[in-house]
């Protein structure tokens, strides 16, 4: 195989890179499918062997060598520290707050990092009909930190979520403690154009870091509120001529 | 005891129109053939319950079996939408679909109360969501310990559960291993429950970690190899991917749906 040449990358897997690099090792995440999952299991095989993820399936500890296509697959099991039931994974593991980071995706994410994965519209009579809460609402109020990836644009970064579907900073800053909820929320987002995080005053989601050739004005038009910019706006590392390896090997042996 | 009888004999006296069912299986294990023999069947106005609806339920409601669905989250696992269900709510095509709307663990612990007996289940959960506004069966509760606000959600009770699992004996006792999901709380919980297995074996050789329902919490046990098609049994079949890739151009116009119903069913809509 060509070593790939780190100047020739994709946005998606900038974005993907950038994910896998906010999983500590030694922790434990309580992983979504798609994006999540495929940053989660890029970390273990770079800097995180010993990150530990959490199916809502009951897989705990999975260790898979391919991407799952879905939460449930038998790879997953078969390759568990220990695969409980549904009701177990949800009362024992995730709601005393014994897992570490929550790893989200949305269809929607607003300023205070409230997520949507419900409907595009009124409730009753949606324009769009999206799957639901699935495990996330919990996840979001139980772990100690939510991150959450997506790809940017106007339509998905909105001033107001159509609907709460996971609870984020609510109207800002104090609203999660005012409602009891446990964990800290989202501490970052990651995107296919920068990361954004809550800002320690507002909670309000700004924008702390570039990918590499972007301009804030790109990340503005892809972005359904007036975007606030840190004034110490860092740029992400391009991602290592390794990073884009172990990506592509993980991305083909899971095609 | 369990009976242990044919699946359409089975369907045919355990699910009726009208009633609640709830077919679980969490990725793994889906009771598909069952499904697919409701809608041969031609059941309708079923209350249908699930934590992930999935391609099963798809079918069901494409099929005008069902006019109202309990679930947490209706995708295509893995590959997106599933468009049956989406007709249904977005258009009420065929029939219209009340939909009852919770989160995962909202639904885990509804099944545990009813397998346990109460009335509710109490979780730290919803909190700060907008699904207690549109769905009826999430309230608070106060603890009256702590007094820490809580949710509370009633106990499911399904009149039938339908699940599958890897084995029966001939009395009817059933081992199932892997991913377990919800099955063993929805089997206790409901009135009346239907297993269908891979094969039936004169007795059953312990398998530790495989959950055993005795035969007296079953009311009847089909023999149905390859029952959970395409989802997977953990040692038996692998979960056919592809299948569920596909299912999303079948799925996704209507009159292929009907054509596939009619040539794979032999049913109409």
């Amino acid at each position: 195989m060509s070593t790939p040449d780190s100047a020739d990358y994709t946005t998606d897997e900038m974005m993907s890179v950038a994910a896998a690099r906010a999983l500590r090792d030694g922790s434990s995440c309580f992983v979504g499918i798609g994006l999540p999952s495929t940053a989660a299991n890029l970390a273990r095989r770079l800097h995180a062997p010993n990150l530990t993820l959490v199916y809502e399936s009951g897989c705990l500890g999975a260790k898979p060598s391919r991407l799952p296509l879905s939460i449930g697959d038998g790879e997953l099991a078969e390759t568990a520290d220990a695969v409980v039931s549904v009701p177990e994974v949800f009362n024992y593991w995730l709601q005393p707050g014994r897992i570490d980071v929550g790893f989200l995706g949305a269809a929607q994410l607003d300023r205070f990092g409230n997520i949507n994965t419900t409907v595009i519209g009124e409730y009753a009579d949606p324009k769009v009909r999206l799957p639901g809460a699935g495990g996330a609402p919990e996840i979001a109020a139980s772990c100690r930190e939510v991150f959450v990836v997506l790809r940017q644009s106007a339509r998905a970064f909105v001033e107001e979520v159509d609907f709460v579907t996971s609870f984020g900073h609510g109207h800002g800053k104090g609203d999660r403690r005012r409602l009891g909820l446990p964990g800290a929320g989202p501490t970052l987002v990651i995107t296919d154009l920068g990361v954004l995080r809550p800002d320690p005053e507002t909670a309000e989601l700004t924008l702390t870091e570039l990918h590499p050739g972007v301009e804030p004005d790109q990340v503005r038009a892809a972005t359904g509120w007036p975007l606030r910019v840190a004034g110490d706006l860092a740029v992400t590392p391009a991602p290592t001529e390794q990073e884009l390896r172990v990506l592509r090997e993980l991305k083909k042996v899971s095609a | 005891m369990a009976e242990v009888i044919g699946l359409r004999e089975a369907v045919a006296e355990l699910v009726r129109d009208g009633d609640t069912v709830a077919m679980e299986g969490f990725t793994h294990l889906i009771p598909v053939a069952a499904g697919q023999e409701i809608i041969r069947q031609r059941r309708t106005g079923l209350t249908l319950a699930r934590m992930t609806p999935d391609i099963i339920y798809d079918q069901l409601i494409g099929a005008g079996c069902a006019g109202k669905l309990i679930f947490s989250w209706g995708g295509n696992p893995g590959v997106g939408s599933l468009h049956r269900f989406r007709d249904a709510v977005q258009h009420s095509w065929p029939v219209p679909l009340e939909i009852e709307e919770h989160s995962h663990a909202g639904m885990a612990n509804r099944y545990v109360a009813g397998a346990s007996g109460l009335p509710f289940a109490v979780l730290r959960g919803y909190t700060g969501t907008d699904l207690a506004g549109h769905t009826g069966t999430i309230k608070p509760i106060t603890c009256p310990f702590t007094g820490e606000r809580l949710t509370a959600v009633p106990a499911l009770n399904p009149d039938v559960a339908i699940v599958h699992a890897q084995r029966a004996d001939r009395a009817g006792n059933v081992q199932l291993w892997g991913i377990t999901g919800v099955q063993k709380e929805a089997v206790l919980a409901a009135h009346r429950a239907l297993v269908t297995v891979e094969e039936v074996v004169p007795e059953l050789p312990p398998r530790p970690g495989a959950i055993v329902l005795p035969a007296w919490a079953v009311t009847a046990v089909a023999e149905v190899p390859f029952g959970a098609r395409p989802s997977y049994a953990q040692d038996y079949y692998d979960r056919d991917n592809e299948a569920y890739q596909a299912w999303d151009a079948i799925s996704r116009d209507r009159a292929e749906f009907g054509r596939w119903l009619r040539e794979e069913l032999g049913a109409e809509v």
